[in-house]
Formats: C-alpha cells, sequence, structure tokens
C-alpha cells in the first residue's frame, strides 16, 4: 500500500483505489500549503495509477468537504502585495492551481468526488475536476464568489458550463446561493446521493464496480467525453485578476477576514 | 404569509431531533442559533433537512435576518 500523509490532506491506495483525503481544518480551506500538497499528489499520480482503476477525493473533516479557497490568505496579498500587483501575484499562484486541476480533470482513472456538508467555491471546483460527485445528502453547493465581487477562479465556471445548462450555471454564479444534493442531482451534477455519513462507502462500492471494467477503454471513453476546457479556463484566471485588484473586492475580503458574524457561511 | 402552526411545529420537531435539543426548550419566537447552539454551518444543514422535509427550495439569502422559528415558518410557507 502506498500512501503519504500530509498537513493538508493524505493519500492511499488499497484495493486498486487512490484515495485522497483533505483535512485542513477548519475546512480545507485551498491555501499555498494545500496546493503545495496537491501538486505533490498529482507529481505521484503517474505512479500511482500503474496498480489501480479509480481516484476517490474526499473530506475526512466532519464540518464538510472544502469552503473554498483561503480567502485569509487572499487578503494578506492584497495587503502585502498593494492592489496594484496583487493581480501578478494571483496570476501564477492560478496558474498553479489550474494545472492541478486540470491534471485530475483529465487523469485516465475514473475520478469521484465523495462530498458531504460545505462544497463551496474552491471546493466545488476541485469537485467538478472529478468524472462523478456523489454527495452526502446534507452537501450543499455553492459559488459564493459574487458576493465578495469575484468569480470563481479555480476552472469552475469552464466546468460547470461543460456539465450543465447555461440556466442553471447563471443561477448558480449571479444568486451565489447555495443548493442542497437533491437539487443538485436534479440538474444532473450529482450522481448518487448517500444517507448521513455514508458517501464514502457509497464512493468506495462504486469504485470497486469501476474494477470490473477494462482500463484502455475506459480511459478512452472518458477522453472522447470530457473535453478540458482549456481557452475558457485561461479566460477565467484573466477575468478574476481584472477584477481582484478592485476595491470593492478588498472590502470585502476585509469584511469577511474581520468578521465576528455567526454568519459567515450564509449570505 | 403567516406560517401555520403545523409548519411551525413540524420546524420545531425537524430542528430539536436534528440537533438533539429537548423539543420543550424551542419556542417560536426566540433566537434559534442561541436555542439549538450552533453556527451558519449547522444552519444549513437544518435548512437542508427543512427543504427535504417540505420538498421545497429555500434559497439561502432568505435566511438574511432571519432568527427566529416562526419567522423561517413563514419563509417556508410561503414556498409551499
Amino acid at each position: 500500500m502506498k500512501q503519504f500523509q500530509g498537513q493538508t490532506l493524505s493519500w492511499e491506495t488499497r484495493d486498486g483505489i487512490i484515495e485522497l483525503a483533505l483535512h485542513r481544518e477548519p475546512l480545507n480551506e485551498i491555501g499555498s500549503l494545500t496546493l503545495e500538497e496537491l501538486e505533490k499528489f498529482v507529481a505521484v499520480l503517474p505512479d500511482l495509477s500503474r496498480d489501480t482503476h479509480a481516484l476517490i477525493i474526499y473530506s475526512s473533516l466532519k464540518a464538510g468537504f472544502c469552503a473554498g479557497a483561503d480567502l485569509r490568505q487572499l487578503y494578506s496579498w492584497i495587503q502585502e502585495y498593494g492592489q496594484a500587483e496583487v493581480a501578478n501575484h494571483a496570476r501564477a499562484y492560478l496558474k498553479r492551481i489550474h494545472a492541478v486541476m486540470n491534471a485530475l480533470d483529465s487523469l485516465p482513472l475514473t475520478t469521484i468526488a465523495a462530498v458531504h456538508g460545505v462544497t463551496f467555491g474552491g471546493g466545488f471546483e476541485l469537485a467538478l475536476t472529478c468524472d462523478l460527485i456523489l454527495a452526502d445528502k446534507l452537501a450543499r453547493f455553492c459559488f459564493p464568489e459574487l458576493r465578495l465581487g469575484l468569480i470563481p477562479s479555480f476552472g469552475g465556471i469552464p466546468r460547470l458550463k461543460r456539465d450543465l445548462g447555461n440556466a442553471v450555471v447563471r443561477d448558480l454564479l449571479l444568486t451565489g446561493r447555495s443548493f442542497n444534493a437533491n437539487k443538485a442531482q436534479q440538474i444532473g451534477l450529482v450522481s448518487q446521493i448517500a444517507g448521513e455519513g455514508e458517501v464514502l462507502r457509497a464512493a468506495r462500492a462504486t469504485a470497486m464496480q469501476l474494477g470490473k471494467f477494462d482500463l484502455v477503454t475506459a480511459a478512452a471513453a472518458k477522453r472522447f467525453i470530457k473535453p478540458i476546457p482549456l481557452d475558457e479556463l485561461r479566460q477565467e484566471i484573466d477575468i478574476f485578476c481584472e477584477l481582484l485588484p478592485r476595491p470593492a473586492v478588498f472590502s470585502g475580503l476585509k469584511k469577511f477576514v474581520e468578521s465576528t458574524d455567526a454568519q459567515p457561511y450564509l449570505p | 404569509m403567516p406560517a401555520s402552526e403545523k409548519t411551525l411545529d413540524e420546524i420545531m420537531d425537524l430542528a430539536s431531533a436534528h440537533f438533539k435539543v429537548p423539543r420543550e426548550k424551542l419556542s417560536p419566537d426566540e433566537d434559534f442559533f442561541k436555542a439549538l447552539g450552533i453556527d451558519s454551518l449547522q444552519t444549513l444543514d437544518l435548512l437542508t433537512k427543512l427543504e427535504n422535509h417540505f420538498r421545497v427550495e429555500l434559497p439561502d439569502y432568505e435566511l438574511q435576518g432571519v432568527s427566529d422559528f416562526r419567522t423561517l415558518a413563514e419563509k417556508i410557507q410561503a414556498r409551499l
């Protein structure tokens, strides 16, 4: 069994399945350390893929799958680099994020996101790189970026467009509202809903089933049906970096970071 | 739209069961964050439970400023 234990995530292989567990308290916010460890993971994936047929990404934190990008880090960048320079720094960071997301998206193995609780922003974007999303019945999905004067920047918009109708994408992006697993399944985003606390079990059962099929055929089918929208992904970075240096974004982030509000996850 | 007593009761029953707070400790007009001892993450769990139970979709922005069961029930009732 191959395994790695990091500060924000860990992985192991078992029964021909790679399991990537996110565990950065409080809610797997994706910052520089998570990105470094994801890059390490992606670097070893070709080796791990040799003896495996599926990848499951899940969170071992009770609170949820992932709340998104580390907004405190983003706010600190604005303070450190200033509004004039922060976009350059963000662009370099986003290129690295996209490299990881694109690698996961195009992996020859079948990939499963087993999500529970909050699956917001960058966390939602991570789930969207996977071929299948299985959700705990209490999972909630959201792109809240507009609340901060931003758009998703980890590749979520092109991937959402790839998977869903434009009207649904507009609803999610422009209202910034969260929606539950039932709704997610109705619109075609989520393949299966599991009972509370059961999504990892369901994901493992699905992954075991995938092991019965010829891997070369499965990889060919996946390449055929799952294009990577590279041009739009680059465009998403451009739009985000244009929006980032604006005063409205800075004040939105400041408000979030300094808030003692009991309700940061509500709009 | 005023909430029916039935809707209100069902909401408080659900909240009591999910967060394991005795039903008799909950009242319609008190702050449910305090009464249930929950934060915004757990409020989302409650919202999901209510949406599934009542078979409605309640955008979370409708919860802005809502902190008592009665008002929450009114929001749900308006979607039935």
